[in-house]
Order: C-alpha cells, then sequence, then structure tokens
C-alpha cells in the first residue's frame, strides 16, 4: 500500500479526515455539475424537465438514482446482516414493482403528460380540483420520503464520521438540507439529473467492489458464504429461511403482506419517480430508462446478497453488536472495512471512507429529486394553475419553483431536526401506501377508464391518502410500544404497521364510488383524445 | 402550447386517428399483451409472499447445499422480472412502434390539412 496513505489512515482522526476528504470530493463534483446545469437552462422545460434531452441509458441511470436511497444501499444490506433471508424480502417487491411503472404507466404518462403527475390527470378533468389533490398528495408524498431520507442522513453521516453529538446531527441535517435546495434552486432538473447518475455509477461500482472482494473470499460459491453465515451468526439454517423477521403470527403474517403489496404497487406511483418519465424526448426512451433501471436497480439487490450474508459471516452481528446497534445500517461500510484488511490497516480505511462517500452521495441525490419533485408541484400546479389560474408568466413560474424548493428545504429541515430521536423508519413504507393508494388508481383510471371524471380522482387521491394516513397514526408504528415513534402513550387500535391492504383497495373503490356519483361528461369526451395521445404519442410535449 | 392554438384542427385530427383501424389494432395489441403479463406477475409475485407466510417449511426445503426453495423462489422473481422487462420491450418494438409511429405521421398530416 501507499506509504503516504498508512499514516494518515492508521488512526482514528486519519480515518475521518479520508472520509471528510471524499465527502468534500463528492459536494465538489455535484456543485460543479450544477453549476454547469445552470447555464443550460433556460426555460420551464429545462427546469422542470431537463429539456426532456436525456437518452434512455441516462435516464435509467437517474432512475435508479433516484430510487436507491441510503434505506436500501445500507439498510437492506444491513437488514440481511440481522435477519438473513427476511432482509432480502424488501428488495424483491422494489424491484417488481417496475413491472407495473413499464407495463402500465411509463410510457403513457411520457405521451400525455407535461411536467408533474397532475398533468397527466388535468388533461382530460377540471383544472382547479384535480391539480390541488394530485399536488396535495405529490407534496405529502414527498415530504414523507425526504424527512425520512434526512432524518437517516443526519444519523448516517454522524456514524460514517464518528460524531454522535444532537448539534453535529443537526448540523449534518442542515448541510444535507442547503446542499439540496441549492442543487434545486440551481441545477433545476439537469442538475439533480446528473447528480443523480453520478451517484448510481458510484453506487454500482462501489457495490460492485465490495461483492467482489466478498465473492473472492467465499470462492465465487453462494451456498458456502450462506453457510459461513449461518454459522458465523449462531442461528443455523434458520437465518437461510423465512421468519426470522417477518410474519411470526397471524398479524404479523398479515403486515408483510400489506406491506408486500405496498411496495408493489407503491413505485409506480411515486411522483419523484413519475417526473423522470418527462425527461426523455419519447415512449421508446421512456421504455428504455425503465428497461436500464430494472438491470441496475435488480443487479444491484442481487448484490446486497453478497454484502448482507458477507456481513454477517465475518463480522459480528450479534444482538449486542455496534452493528445491530446501529439498525444493520453500519454493515456495509464495516464489511468494506473489513475486507480491506480490517480496522486500522490502510486498505481497510480507504474502502471504509470510499463506501461512506457512496452512501453520502446517494443521501444527496435522492434528497435533491425529492425537493425538486414538490417544489414542481407546487410551482406549476398549486401556483400556476390554481391560484393564479394559469395567468402567469414562465419566468415568474419557474421563481416560485426555487422559492418552493428553499421553502421545502427549510421545513424538510426544521421537521428532521426536532423528528430525529424519533423512530421514523416507518415514514419510507408509509410514501409508499400513499402512493399506491392514492395516486396509483388516479393514474390507472384516467388511462384506463373512459367513465373516470373529476370527482373520481379527488375521492380516490384524497381518500387513499386520507386513508392510509389514518390507519398508520392509529397503527403500532406510532404509538404504544417501545418501538414506537412515541413510545410514552398508547392511541393505537389498528392492529398493523402497514396499511396498504385497507388503503389501496379503499383508494381504488373510492374512484368508483366518486366517478359515478358525478354526472360529469366532459372528462368522457376528452378521453378518446387522451387515449390516442397516451399509445401513439400524437401531440405529446416534446 | 401549441395545442390550444388550433384546437379544432387538433379534435379532428385526434378523431381521425382514433377511428383508424391501426389505432384498434395498436391498443389492442398493446392491452393483450400489458393485463395478462400485468396479472400474471402479481400472481406470481403474490405466491412468493404468500409461501414466506404460510408455506415456510416447504419453502426451507433444501435444494442443494445451503440453497433452499425461498432462496430460488426469490432470486426466480428477479429472474421473471428480468424476462418480462425484456419480452415487453421486443414486443413494443416489434409490434407497437411501428403502427404508433404511422399513426403518429397521420395525426402530423390530419392537423395540416
Amino acid at each position: 500500500m501507499n506509504a503516504l496513505i498508512i499514516p494518515l489512515a492508521s488512526s482514528h482522526p486519519g480515518n475521518r479526515n479520508l472520509t471528510i476528504g471524499l465527502f468534500l470530493a463528492v459536494v465538489a463534483v455535484t456543485l460543479y455539475i450544477t453549476y454547469w446545469a445552470s447555464r443550460h437552462t433556460k426555460n420551464a422545460s429545462d427546469y422542470y424537465a431537463g429539456g426532456r434531452s436525456f437518452s434512455g441509458a441516462q435516464n435509467g441511470l437517474a432512475v435508479a438514482g433516484d430510487y436507491m436511497s441510503a434505506a436500501s444501499f445500507l439498510g437492506i444490506s444491513g437488514q440481511i446482516a440481522l435477519y438473513g433471508y427476511d432482509g432480502f424480502l424488501y428488495s424483491i417487491g422494489f424491484l417488481v414493482a417496475w413491472l407495473v411503472a413499464l407495463l402500465l404507466v411509463a410510457e403513457l404518462l411520457r405521451n400525455s403528460g407535461r411536467y408533474t403527475m397532475a398533468d397527466q390527470l388535468a388533461y382530460r378533468m377540471r383544472q382547479k380540483p384535480v391539480r390541488t389533490a394530485a399536488a396535495t398528495s405529490t407534496i405529502v408524498v414527498s415530504i414523507f420520503y425526504l424527512l425520512a431520507q434526512m432524518v437517516g442522513a443526519g444519523t448516517l453521516v454522524g456514524l460514517l464520521l464518528g460524531i454522535t453529538g444532537d448539534t453535529a446531527k443537526a448540523l449534518v441535517i442542515v448541510v444535507v438540507g442547503v446542499l439540496m435546495v441549492f442543487y434545486v434552486t440551481v441545477g433545476g432538473m439537469k442538475g439533480t439529473t446528473w447528480v443523480q447518475i453520478v451517484k448510481a455509477v458510484l453506487l454500482m461500482a462501489g457495490t460492485v467492489l465490495i461483492t467482489f472482494l466478498v465473492a473472492l473470499k467465499f470462492d465465487f460459491n453462494l451456498s458456502k458464504l450462506l453457510g459461513a453465515a449461518a454459522e458465523h451468526t449462531g442461528k443455523g439454517e434458520a437465518f437461510l429461511q423465512p421468519g426470522l423477521l417477518y410474519g411470526k403470527d397471524l398479524t404479523g403474517q398479515i403486515d408483510f403482506l400489506s406491506l408486500g403489496l405496498a411496495l408493489v404497487l407503491g413505485t409506480a406511483g411515486l411522483p419523484h419517480i413519475l417526473i423522470r418519465f418527462y425527461t426523455v424526448p419519447n415512449a421508446k426512451a421512456a421504455r428504455r430508462s425503465v428497461q436500464w433501471a430494472i438491470g441496475l436497480i435488480g443487479t444491484f439487490y442481487l448484490m446486497t446478497l453478497a454484502l448482507g450474508f458477507g456481513a454477517a459471516a465475518l463480522l459480528d452481528t450479534g444482538k449486542d453488536s455496534a452493528i445491530a446497534k446501529a439498525k444493520g445500517n453500519t454493515a456495509s461500510p464495516l464489511l468494506a472495512e473489513n475486507l480491506g484488511g480490517g480496522a486500522g490497516s490502510a486498505g481497510g480505511a480507504i474502502l471504509l471512507a470510499l463506501i461512506a462517500a457512496v452512501a453520502f452521495a446517494t443521501i444527496l441525490a435522492v434528497v435533491a429529486g425529492l425537493t425538486l419533485t414538490s417544489a414542481s408541484s407546487f410551482a406549476h400546479d398549486l401556483y400556476a394553475n390554481v391560484i393564479a389560474k394559469q395567468k402567469v408568466s414562465e419566468k415568474q413560474e419557474l421563481r416560485v419553483a426555487r422559492y418552493a424548493a428553499i421553502g421545502i428545504g427549510a421545513i424538510a429541515i426544521a421537521l428532521a431536526i426536532p423528528a430525529q430521536k424519533l423512530n421514523i423508519a416507518f415514514l419510507v413504507a408509509l410514501a409508499f401506501a400513499v402512493a399506491a393508494s392514492a395516486n396509483l388508481p388516479a393514474l390507472l383510471y384516467n388511462l384506463f377508464w373512459p367513465r373516470f371524471n373529476t370527482s373520481g380522482a379527488t375521492w380516490s387521491i384524497y381518500g387513499g391518502l386520507v386513508t392510509a394516513v389514518v390507519l398508520v397514526f392509529f397503527s403500532p408504528v406510532v404509538s404504544g410500544n417501545d418501538k414506537a415513534m412515541f413510545t410514552g402513550a398508547d392511541w393505537h387500535w389498528f392492529p398493523l404497521s402497514n396499511p396498504g391492504i385497507i388503503s389501496i383497495p379503499a383508494g381504488f373503490l373510492l374512484g368508483v364510488i366518486g366517478t359515478l356519483l358525478s354526472k360529469e361528461t366532459t372528462s368522457e369526451k376528452r378521453y378518446g383524445e387522451l387515449e390516442v395521445r397516451a399509445l401513439t404519442g400524437a401531440g405529446a410535449e416534446r | 402550447m401549441q395545442d390550444d392554438a388550433v384546437p379544432d384542427r387538433n379534435v379532428r385530427a385526434y378523431q381521425a386517428v382514433r377511428d383508424a383501424d391501426d389505432f384498434a389494432l395498436l391498443k389492442k395489441r398493446y392491452k393483450n399483451f400489458a393485463l395478462p403479463w400485468t396479472i400474471a406477475f402479481m400472481a406470481w409475485y403474490l405466491l412468493y409472499i404468500v409461501c414466506n407466510n404460510w408455506a415456510r417449511g416447504f419453502m426451507s426445503t433444501k435444494v442443494v447445499r445451503h440453497i433452499n426453495i425461498a432462496l430460488v423462489f426469490g432470486l426466480l422473481q428477479f429472474v421473471s422480472t428480468f424476462v418480462i422487462a425484456w419480452l415487453y420491450g421486443r414486443h413494443a418494438n416489434r409490434k407497437l412502434d411501428p403502427l404508433a409511429d404511422g399513426l403518429n405521421a397521420k395525426f402530423k398530416r390530419e392537423r395540416r390539412r
């Protein structure tokens, strides 16, 4: 190893300097990208949709970068390290979900929408109520997701840099918040997309490297790796079988089914994913992006098997271990350190710092995407079309979008800092549940059901949203036990942690009821146009 | 937006495309692929979830050494996702895109009339 690096990495503060150096490199690169993008952002199509100029492969990388949060990078491999096979189940729902996006949503949305999720509904419905509903659910889903990421960022960056104080964590949250607002206000969709592309490349490269090193240790033999993990954890074959994490009793089993439904149906209703399909020139490129995303995300999740079981086989993941205390989140970085030669070695320090920097880039790319999505929806749907009733110049609308990004960043920072001590990991699952219960029914009915109308759209969006949020509020993840968000109180009566099994059918059903209760006919007349546009791309935004 | 400038012409052009035989064919080909495959992969995925919950004995059966049915079933979900994504791309390239391109051209012609 390079002699110059050894003194730097041999002591803990040295490790930290290396990690901080790489973090700063990530920040420098992303800031440069943002600056470059700002010089190529002139009109609304540039700001909201990156000029619709990205290729299928580029957008596929960006979609993967937008989708794979730190929760899936560090979280899933950590869950596998702690719970074995069951930790792997999340990723399967996350992946299969992309077929819904590919077969039913991506191309049709690209052809019939413009900048936001609401555009596609507003095409054949009354602007004001539909845009208000879609913007509400867009902003709610994005803020839930954003909050989970920001709180996670505080803890994670703290762990990666070895800082523990609450003030330091709060400072991390502020820094992440300021950076994401900067990317979004200055770089718009072009800047955000390139940040996500860079992140996806870094994430894939880092994961391939660690996977290769794990495979090398176990002679490229999956069974050998699994056997070593089962033995080293002391859990035996049970570690490789279903049941360590999910479905311990009937309630748990129904809860797992509910989670599985929300994961598979939520992705195609996540606003920050949907707006990515507008960044390509046509439906064909939208299709290519999803195919690329499926390839990348699938490969990545397969590699988390090596990361998770590798950590279980090589590190201490017992009940009182540091990894268990960090809920598995440090499994990947510590595995990297171990593979590089262990704590105190130069190779270990370098690999640890690299993986930490990848995790940091991951956080930044995801929060930027979420901020852009909510700011776009606020400016384009609520401000331009509802409040100002379309009597607003493009320049004004973009100014509002930038202010909205600042506002959303401020709200996210303000909420994330006090939420640090709360267990809010459930917010990601809730975001998926709301996306599946509120957004997906409206999107699918709009595309495939001629009779669907304004009333049906608002009923399904508000109905799905309220059902999911209310059920979670009265669930065991918010109150009633020592793992809940509020540990000291108990107002729960809903037995499941995941509302999907009730709220998704509710969203679909309310869409039907709302539609049938209204006598509106214009929506049905415009359906013919929407259908032609969605399937052929005739008259689609270029 | 260009659409607002010539609403009548657009309405007429959309109607012309909608009435074309090729459009009915495109719609049929799209739905005949998307709907059955969606039902198939959802059923396949739900079967996997259900087995994880209620068929643990079966899932824990060893296939070879430390690799059991649960893991193989999980990996098959990856395989099926990759395969369906590839099949859909092939179907769209061969059977949908040519029709859509033709109808798009027709739309442009109709709007110019």
